[in-house]
């Protein structure tokens, strides 16, 4: 390179405009989903591990909880669905905390670009991640005798309202990413609180009959219960907009408290 | 005179820890600023302040004329910044790595490929180009990552310790780099904890000590403020030892010091070396070394400091502690 360095190619600009900060973002999406070409592991955990809890529930559990493997899939099928979604939730902290503890994130902060680019990047690519995701799930579903008893709409709706539960829910993750220094750590939390969160719901059970009443309360409480319930009526009929309302209320909650205490640990951090 | 890195007064607290309190300084364009310090000096968070990826808690700094708070998108037009640990992406390829940043800066698609190809040839990565980065050795990360900074040709560039950890090969290679870049015009800040590095490579050095400037110069002006020059005599026969010190006290002024029977003080008068040759003549002692040397910059570390630089990794490895905790709590 023997290229004067001195004159800057452009003039210089005072702020990102809007045109560009798409174009940052669209760049940082493009990036985060490349990864996964050389990170098979990743395609695995995306595709193969909901593939396997989708047989192994269905074809062990099926017939003791329900009495057939047909009749347990209406009831799981969305339940793990809405699992998966959570836990590829999951990912944007974990994705965040090695951009950080590995100074690519510093990199990206020290380039002119939109200083929302990078975080919105990755949701991006996150929610295509998410897509694939309920694809192979439908598919898999579709595959062993799951039917959607509803109209494509209501399966768009039904993603649109997983896609914004898991968006907001991440905030819990993106939180632990700025507190902790390794990304492992944040996979832990994953599963320490999502493994239970998902369990003590009405994902993988039909009814709370025979639970005792005060884990019964907390299963009708809990916020992925509505989300299964609102994905159940999207997918097969019935009630979807009580439910829908109160898992985005609890969304809008857990976002309210995290994202600026996220904000506030990413600035003490920086 | 305007200057491309210009700093003043710089404090930054995280919390109880004060990492810097009062930095100043300034480098002028197309030259080469040592920023040398043990580890927790402040050098990162002085060149983290001046990327704009943090904000002073007092003090004001301008990078190519642009406030680095209140202008910072204009700074970042006109920085590269790599940084102690390789700022890379793990999973990508190096072009891929380097294409990414290209269209983060608006290049083309096509453009960024140009400018990926040219850099990769240049760092002597095109063999490796294709492979994910997490595959690299630390010297091709460190190469990526200088690679990344200088996508957007940028006229000031600022490397944190850009050679720590490095083997001594790739270390000179990276040396050559810099050279380079300064000859296109480049002004570089650069900090080290190596002398040698901020010796071989600097224009203008600035000492940094517990988030403070406690010395800056040229490194011969740096030599020549803490004495300067070093006299070494050796005499041939041992025992001569005591007669060589009586006579080197008595021309310096100083009190020499002697290891292996090698006699040495620190001087400030280049006249006193004839001086010292007619005094061993009449004193009848053979000399089978005798020479002056100008300090090295651990000796002027040491002279500036108290304390070689060696020997503060302990203290520092706790304010680093401290520092770290600070930035996390």
């Amino acid at each position: 390179m023997t290229t004067a360095a001195l004159a800057p190619e452009h003039p210089l600009t005072r702020r990102v405009s809007p045109a560009a900060a798409v174009r940052h973002t669209a760049t940082l999406a493009w990036r985060n989903l490349v990864q996964i070409k050389h990170n098979p592991m990743e395609l695995v955990d995306l595709s193969i591990q909901p593939i396997m809890f989708v047989l192994l529930f269905a074809y062990v559990f099926g017939p003791s909880m329900t009495g057939s493997v047909q009749a347990y899939l209406p009831v799981v099928i969305p339940g793990i669905i809405a699992q998966n979604a959570l836990f590829a939730g999951m990912s944007t902290g974990f994705g965040l905390n090695s951009d950080l503890t590995k100074g690519v994130y510093d990199r990206f902060r020290s380039l002119p670009i939109a200083r929302s680019a990078p975080l919105a990047g990755r949701i991006i690519a996150d929610t295509v991640k998410q897509a694939w995701s309920m694809f192979i799930l439908l598919t898999v579903g579709f595959i062993i005798g799951f039917r959607i008893h509803t109209n494509p709409l209501a399966v768009v709706g039904a993603f649109l309202l997983l896609l914004a539960f898991a968006i907001l829910f991440s905030w819990t993750s993106v939180f632990i990413a700025m507190k902790v220094n390794e990304p492992e750590k944040v996979q832990i939390f994953g599963f320490v609180v999502i493994f239970p969160l998902s369990f003590l719901s009405t994902a993988f059970i039909k009814s709370t009959h025979g639970i005792p009443d005060w884990l019964a309360w907390v299963i009708r409480n809990n916020p992925v219960t509505q989300l299964v319930e609102a994905m159940r009526g999207l997918l097969l009929g019935g009630p979807v907009l009580d439910h829908a309302v109160v898992a985005l209320a609890w969304g809008l909650g857990i976002t309210l408290i995290f994202a600026p205490l996220s904000l506030r640990a990413f600035k003490q951090r920086a | 005179m305007s200057y491309a890195i210009q700093a003043e007064g710089l404090e930054k607290r995280f919390g109880e820890t004060r990492a810097l309190s009062g930095v100043s300084l300034t480098a002028e364009p197309g030259t080469v600023l040592g920023v040398l310090g043990p580890n927790g000096a402040g050098k990162t968070t002085t060149t983290r302040i001046l990327a704009t990826l943090i904000e002073p808690t007092s003090g004001h700094a301008t990078v190519g004329g642009y406030d680095v708070v209140k202008q910072a998108h204009q700074v970042r037009q006109l920085v590269g910044l790599t940084g102690q640990y390789a700022g890379v992406d793990e999973m990508l390829t190096g072009t891929e790595n380097l294409v990414m940043i290209g269209r983060l800066l608006g290049q083309s698609r096509r453009a960024s490929k140009a400018r990926a190809a040219e850099l990769l040839e240049r760092f002597d990565l095109v063999e490796a180009a294709g492979r994910p980065a997490k595959t690299y050795s630390g010297g091709m990360r460190r190469r990526l990552d200088l690679a990344a900074s200088l996508v957007g040709r940028p006229q000031i560039l600022f490397l944190d310790e850009p050679t720590t950890g490095l083997d001594p090969r790739s270390r000179g290679g990276l040396w050559n780099i810099v050279r380079g870049l300064t000859a296109d015009g480049v002004t570089v800040l650069l900090t080290t904890q190596y002398l040698e590095e901020a010796d071989q490579l600097a224009d203008d050095i600035v000492v940094i000590d517990r988030g403070q400037v406690i010395a800056h110069g040229t490194s011969d002006a740096l030599k020549a403020q803490v004495g300067g020059q070093v006299l070494e005599v050796r005499p041939v026969q041992a025992s001569d030892a005591e007669t060589v010190t009586a006579i080197v006290a008595d021309l310096s002024g100083a009190t020499p010091e002697t290891v292996d029977g090698l006699v040495s003080v620190p001087i400030t008068d280049p006249a006193l070396m004839p001086a010292v040759v007619r005094r061993l003549d009449d004193a009848n002692v053979p000399v089978g070394e005798l020479s002056l040397r100008k300090s090295s910059l651990d000796e002027v570390f040491f002279a500036l400091t108290g304390h070689h630089t060696d020997d503060v990794d302990a203290e520092a490895d706790e304010l680093v502690r401290a520092e770290t905790e600070g930035a996390r709590a």
